[in-house]
């Protein structure tokens, strides 16, 4: 299972901001190991942020998107105290979703 | 099940009629994945994929990166669209092995600005793809990218 993400939700003047940061490999399937072995690839493909049921932003990525990946988004209409929840999953089909509350 | 969702898949032309159309399934029901355009080798490749063969340039679309990064492996780049009705930012960096980085899809309420990392292999030109009103938009900028520990 991997690490959580941390989530920093802040909402002002009716914009909420979302900042995200997964811990992953984002293994390119282009790199060797030491032994001259291909490292297969390995990455996060669907990212999905859902507010109450609706879904505020979702993301499709491939191999270039950096280890560990951020992102930062915004959206209208969220209130204070309310969570936000956010869902990964990979190409080999594990999954992460964490929430947090907008502050 | 699982084959038909291949086969769609595969028809990107039919997928990105089914988004245009807002079907779109919900994580639960396994995330669309657009195989096709993330494989492509070329940008030409790509954008044909994304159904964007012919995207007009547009000043209304902002890019935020380092003129030059020094490490490749982490390139911060933000995307704003101040064009009206941008349905999604998609980001693709020209000399990658596979040149289509990332894809988003802004639903009305969502802020048509989105920041993230890339890898990049080399110095190129990075693009930024916008989806308004159910055409394409295109900008772009050029990262250089030193290679090794001793540039500045």
């Amino acid at each position: 299972m991997a690490d959580p993400m941390r989530i920093r939700i802040a909402e002002k003047d009716g914009l909420v901001n979302v900042r995200i940061l997964m811990s992953h490999e984002m293994e390119t399937g282009q790199r060797k190991d030491s032994s001259g072995a291909l490292v297969p690839a390995h990455f996060i493909r669907n990212v999905v942020a859902t507010y109450q049921g609706r879904t505020v932003l979702s993301a499709q990525w491939g191999t270039a998107v950096a280890k560990n990946p951020f992102l930062e988004f915004s959206f209208k209409g969220g209130k204070k105290g309310e969570k936000v929840i956010v869902t990964w999953e990979d190409n080999k089909g594990d999954k992460r979703t964490d929430e947090a509350t907008i502050s | 099940m699982n084959r038909s969702r291949r086969s769609a898949v595969r028809a990107g032309g039919v997928l990105a009629l089914l988004m245009a159309a807002g079907i779109r399934p919900s994580l639960a029901q396994g995330q669309q994945w657009n195989q096709a355009a993330f494989a492509g080798k070329t940008l030409k490749d790509a954008l044909a994929a994304l159904g964007a063969p012919a995207a007009a340039a547009s000043g209304s679309i902002l890019i935020k990166a380092p003129e030059i990064a020094e490490n490749g492996a982490v390139v911060p780049v933000a995307i704003e669209s101040k064009l009206p009705n941008t349905q999604s930012i998609t980001l693709l960096v020209e000399k990658n092995p596979q040149p289509l980085a990332a894809s988003f899809d802004i639903p009305a309420g969502t802020e048509p600005s989105v920041s993230t990392r890339v890898k990049m292999a080399e110095s190129s030109d990075v693009y930024a793809l916008v989806k308004a009103d159910g055409k394409f938009f295109v900008a772009r900028k050029e990262v250089k990218i030193t290679i090794g520990g001793c540039g500045g």
